[in-house]
């Protein structure tokens, strides 16, 4: 029973992570058509950012007010992405695909070793927080509290997006512009404006992924390249450019991993990219997708 | 079913004029190892042989991505497998012989895309990115968790190899051999590979292709099977990709999981825009160009990837046809002012 219980509780802490990468990963694709290869980059980035936010004032502050620290991912991995798109992205919006993947491996290079510079070669850590919360019993066993608050961010940001495009007015033109561009500019919206708040969310909500995994995990380089991976099967499986898509295919992920990890650790990431294929094949789209 | 858009086999004529540029290359590409004893510097001829091999892996991803018009983001998996192929057959075998190592890549690749290709043919554009991407990634994440087979990040030693069953005799150092009889038993594939390659493509089957890619419904109306046609295109570029990585065993003396990990695969995209993905011989001009490209800037800075990942953005940005379109449109330019 216990073991069940933990299992789940692992499963849904990868499930809210993922769903945080891979959201921001389809928000982006949903408005703006492109696949951002650097997206783990940024995930990297709001990891790194927050480990060094938190060592720094460790030890000056209490323990548990550093958590406070946590946006400071997501703030550092918007304002990059708010950075990014009109210098870099939009020149290519009208030229082929493939050039804005290529554009967007550059980026992902050049990101890689940034964080390289700007942190050095070495694991950052901030287990400092992650110690701080302690843990409590489920039944013989103990578990991290930390875990949980993971898990509540990553319901909480589920949430919110979900009332953020869905009832408010900046949602209503986020999917209009999604839906047709040209129409939406032509009813005067500032097409560019909105491509600039998208693409800075998605890149705010994997930064904050980063952010709130790193002190139960540390941040390492090349964190980013497996992160995109994952966001990849999870958006394949639930359908590139939808939000319920990237819930539920974050979940089915979560889930798939920590049954993988206990089970059949030698093919885990093989079972989990079987799954994207075999959807792929019988729903193009993904489960959620747009054909 | 009209006999002319059924895989046709008629090769095309040779243009003599394309001597007068590939010509000196060739007689410069034949003299290469004799300069590099003369300075004194045989590491040339081997980091040239890199590039040639890298500029057969990219020849048949141009057939998809310049040909066929489907950008890949997995083809370290095939240069994985002929590169694998030849590791086991070392491993488990005991096979030393050339002829068996290339045999052998080129089966296990063709049957890796072929069991890939079924599946990523029935998509195009971003899904085919992303689906060869996670397919290719099965293989990695194989390659890496299987320690007891494949060796896991140590990879598997591939030793010298014997050419041609042992007729030629080859020296024991490893440098020399290399340089000298490797180096031109590349380049003869090499050499093979290009002229197969642009039978291919001068072909009814590469004109096909070629119709696929500009305009898929028209295509589909004169009668081109699509899916079979981009199938076969895939099965081809699969084929010169494992050929590329079962040659790059042997050079390289140890095959590791990084070679099927996607930023290989977005090394193999890279080197191909480099050179002009529009032309027959671009990519291989960027394989070479990228080789030195990579091999420099990692011995002159840790920040080589920031290096590399600059001259691509700006790449994209500014000369989008790569370096044979660029040179060539200037040289039209040149011509027409005069």
């Amino acid at each position: 029973m216990e073991t069940l219980i933990i299992h789940l509780l692992n499963s849904l802490l990868y499930a809210s992570v993922l769903f945080l990468i891979a959201g921001g990963l389809s928000l982006i694709y949903g408005v703006m058509g492109i696949v951002n290869l650097a997206h783990g980059n940024l995930y990297a980035l709001g990891a790194y950012a927050t480990a060094w936010a938190v060592g720094r004032m460790f030890g000056s502050v209490p323990d548990v007010a550093l958590f406070v620290f946590l946006p400071a991912g997501a703030l550092v991995a918007g304002a990059a992405g708010a950075i990014l798109e009109p210098t870099l992205l939009r020149p290519f919006y009208r030229r082929a695909e493939e050039y804005q993947l290529l554009v967007t491996f550059g980026l992902l290079l050049i990101l890689d070793d940034v964080m390289r510079f700007l942190w050095g070669p070495y694991p950052l850590s901030a287990s400092a927080l992650y110690e701080s919360f302690g843990s409590f019993p489920i039944f013989d066993s103990i578990y991290p509290t930390y875990n949980l608050l993971v898990i509540a961010v990553g319901v909480a940001a589920a949430a919110f997006l979900w009332a953020f495009v869905y009832k408010t007015k900046f949602g209503v033109i986020l999917r209009a512009t999604s839906q047709d561009k040209r129409m939406a500019s032509a009813l005067g919206v500032n097409v560019n404006k909105v491509y600039i708040q998208a693409f800075t969310i998605g890149c705010a909500m994997a930064g904050l992924a980063g952010a709130i995994i790193v002190p139960s995990q540390g941040a390492v380089l090349g964190m980013g390249v497996d992160a995109l991976i994952l966001a990849f099967v999870v958006v394949v499986i639930g359908g590139l450019g939808s939000l319920e898509g990237a819930l539920v295919g974050a979940l089915i992920t979560g889930f798939v991993r920590e049954a993988g990890i206990t089970f059949f650790p030698e093919i885990e990431l093989a079972v989990l990219y079987l799954i994207a294929a075999v959807v792929l094949l019988v729903r193009p789209a993904g489960l959620f997708g747009r054909a | 079913m009209n006999q002319n858009h059924t895989l046709n086999t008629s090769i095309p004529r040779f243009p003599w004029k394309v001597l007068g540029y590939a010509g000196p290359v060739v007689v410069l590409l034949l003299v290469v190892p004799f300069v590099a004893d003369y300075v004194k510097d045989p590491y040339q001829t081997i980091l040239l042989s890199y590039g040639l091999i890298m500029g057969i892996a990219a020849l048949g991803f141009n057939l998809l991505l310049g040909y066929t018009g489907l950008l890949s983001f997995g083809h370290s998996a095939y240069f994985g497998m002929g590169a694998y192929a030849v590791a086991f057959s070392v491993k488990y075998l005991h096979v030393t012989s050339m002829e068996v190592f290339l045999a052998g890549g080129l089966v296990a690749t063709v049957v890796v895309s072929a069991l890939f290709g079924f599946v990523c043919v029935r998509y195009t554009r971003i899904f085919f990115g992303i689906l060869t991407l996670a397919l290719s990634q099965v293989l990695w994440s194989l390659a890496f968790k299987f320690f007891w087979v494949t060796g896991g990040t140590d990879g598997l030693r591939v030793p010298t190899p014997t050419l041609l069953g042992g007729m030629i005799k080859t020296s024991q150092d490893k440098v020399i051999f290399l340089s000298h009889a490797y180096y031109y038993y590349v380049l003869i594939i090499f050499f093979g590979c290009v002229a197969v390659m642009w039978v291919i493509v001068n072909s009814p089957f590469g004109k096909a292709l070629q119709a696929i890619r500009d305009n898929e419904i028209r295509a589909e109306f004169v009668g081109v099977q699509v899916r079979k046609y981009r199938f076969v295109a895939f099965l081809i570029s699969g084929a010169f990709t494992g050929l590329a990585g079962a040659l790059w065993a042997p050079l390289n003396g140890l095959t590791t999981p990084d070679i099927l990990y996607w930023p290989f695969s977005g090394e193999i995209v890279f080197l191909t825009v480099l050179g002009g993905f529009r032309t027959f011989a671009g990519p291989i001009i960027g394989a070479v160009v990228f080789n030195y490209l990579k091999t420099y800037a990692v011995g002159y800075t840790v920040y080589w990837q920031l290096l590399l990942g600059a001259v691509l953005v700006t790449l994209v940005l500014s000369m989008p046809l790569g370096i044979l379109g660029t040179v060539s449109r200037l040289w039209l330019k040149l011509r027409k002012s005069r």
